[in-house]
């Protein structure tokens, strides 16, 4: 995931507080020497780095084709964090996770102008570890039975799913998530940048629905790739790890009552 | 089974020209041989338009794949759903400009309002380029343009930044927009052209600017389907190829007059209804005043 990284730069105002903080500079020698000699300080920024997916961009071949990965990840992903990175330059926000950010930006339903790049920078990280080579199929264990419990059966839940991202117009995402005030699993469409976070659940699988994860692959054909995505992409791994997680801020137990 | 194609209603309100209704009869109670039935249901089925032009002119700068696509496939998907979902209602045998406002239900949309907007959007957009397009315009909306935006190519800079800052799809639009207060007894009281302007603006998903009472002139299409077969992500290259090579700015410019037109009518509307209406103020029987009365004593005595 993405994290915070303090970059420093030469300015004249001191601040014992930042006087201690590591410093990763890439200038000369003379200027680092100054800065551990803590004599100018620091405005410190946030810095969002571009994580790599957890696959070669081949590797979802030919469900998701290189090209696509290339264009999508290499360009409009990278796009978002370099943007996210210009804004903050001069912007006071600074210190949180990318989650965090998140939820600050979007502002209670009047996002600050960061919010677009950093919830796109966090939504893309997500989708790309919710997928993986040699995915889809079913899940297993927890996640198979809080799924059975919540939809019925897990072709109910496919079923959803595929619907909800078909019924999607424009551009958006459609997520599975774990609602934290409901306590169960369900299936969320949001549109264009909006993320499950802001509410306060916590997403469990993802799927782009924008027209340039799908487009050069599958053209309209929005069906098959949806489709393809619960056959051939989803990682259930990651759905596993992430509920593991999740249940550490919701409690998904019933408490066994013994039967007198 | 008659075949009729009529031109839609609402003649200076339309800025393209209109879509072609066949209208099917069904149901004909016919009666004494008479062609026309007392009470026929008659189904209005809007049509997928296709381009003036075949859809391997616009090479290299739209191919012909995106063309095959984006009109055969998306465009069309549109027309049917919207054909579905007014069979039967009240919409049904209305024009299409009418539709898309009434189903725009000012900004809380029926479900058909997407289908409605984009197949509207999606003619106007291929109604809006040509092959060998690009050039400058020329005349009043020349003029309009230096008017309104100081110069030709800042108008194509901030058309081009409403492009690129459009979030998710959407479209960005050149419109003439008529102020206009949106009450019924708004008079300006010294109407002039300058008050009308020409104005860019962005729209998200289907939203256009009919709703809006604008007049659109120019639109182009920012959903990632118009340009990702031929552009990949490079929105900005597609931009300025539309702007250079593709617009068809005879057909902004006609739309222009039309737009024009529509506002000076409807600005002649008001003022002989202004006129009207101080013309019956005046005549009317003096309005019955309640005056206090000359005395203090309460009528409760």
């Amino acid at each position: 995931m993405a994290m915070a990284l303090p970059l420093a730069y030469a300015s004249s105002v001191v601040h014992p507080f930042e006087a201690g903080r590591l410093s990763f500079s890439t200038k000369a020698t003379k200027h680092k020497k100054q800065i551990y000699q803590f004599r100018n300080v620091t405005k410190v920024l946030a810095y969002y780095g571009l994580t790599n997916p957890p696959y070669k961009l081949d590797a979802l071949e030919p469900y998701m084709s290189r090209r696509t990965l290339e264009l999508h990840w290499g360009n409009i992903h990278r796009g978002y964090s370099d943007s996210l990175n210009k804004q903050l330059a001069n912007s006071p926000l600074y210190g949180c996770t990318m989650e965090e950010l998140i939820k600050t930006t979007f502002n209670n339903g009047n996002p600050l102008p960061e919010y677009n790049n950093a919830a796109e920078v966090w939504n893309h990280d997500f989708f790309w570890e919710s997928m993986q080579p040699n995915g889809g199929r079913l899940p297993w264990g927890g996640v198979l039975d809080q799924i059975e419990k919540d939809f019925g059966s897990f072709s109910n839940f496919r079923d959803e799913f595929v619907h909800s991202a078909m019924m999607l117009f424009g551009s958006g995402w459609v997520w599975l998530v774990l609602k934290t005030n409901e306590r169960r699993l369900s299936i969320v469409r949001t549109s264009n940048a909006l993320c499950p976070l802001v509410w306060g659940d916590i997403p469990i699988i993802s799927l782009d629905m924008w027209e340039h994860a799908y487009y050069l692959d599958y053209k309209d054909d929005v069906s098959k790739y949806v489709n393809n995505f619960m056959d051939h992409l989803i990682s259930w791994h990651s759905a596993t790890a992430r509920m593991v997680r999740a249940e550490a801020f919701v409690n998904l137990g019933e408490p066994k009552i013994p039967v007198a | 089974m008659q075949h009729h194609t009529l031109s839609c209603c609402g003649g200076v309100r339309a800025s393209l020209p209109p879509p072609t209704l066949s209208f099917r009869w069904s149901k004909i109670k016919r009666e004494g041989g008479r062609r026309l039935p007392r009470c026929a249901r008659i189904a209005a089925q809007l049509e997928l338009k296709p381009p003036p032009y075949s859809l391997s002119s616009l090479e290299p700068h739209m191919s012909r794949e995106t063309l095959e696509y984006h009109w055969g496939r998306h465009h069309r998907a549109h027309v049917a759903s919207l054909n579905n979902l007014i069979a039967g209602t009240d919409l049904d045998g209305m024009g299409l400009d009418e539709i898309v406002v009434v189903s725009y239900n000012k900004g809380n949309p029926l479900p058909l309002f997407v289908h409605a907007a984009q197949v509207w959007n999606h003619d106007f957009f291929w109604q809006s380029i040509k092959p060998g397009g690009g050039g400058r315009p020329s005349g009043r909306l020349m003029e309009l343009i230096e008017r309104d935006f100081g110069s030709f190519d800042r108008m194509l800079e901030e058309f081009k930044r409403a492009a690129l800052t459009q979030f998710g799809s959407g479209w960005a639009w050149l419109v003439y927009k008529a102020n206009r207060l949106d009450v019924g007894n708004a008079v300006n009281p010294c109407p002039s052209e300058k008050d009308n302007k020409l104005v860019v603006l962005k729209s998200p998903n289907a939203v256009n600017p009919i709703v809006w009472d604008y007049s659109p002139l120019l639109a182009i299409d920012v959903w990632e389907h118009a340009y990702y077969l031929d552009y990949e992500n490079r929105r900005a290259d597609y931009v300025s190829i539309f702007l250079e090579k593709l617009v068809s700015w005879e057909v902004v410019s006609d739309r222009l007059d039309v737009a024009i037109e529509r506002a000076a009518e409807r600005a002649r509307e008001d003022e002989t209804r202004r006129q009207e209406d101080d013309a019956a103020v005046t005549h009317s029987e003096a309005v019955e005043m309640y005056l206090d009365s000359d005395t203090d004593d309460s009528e409760a005595e």
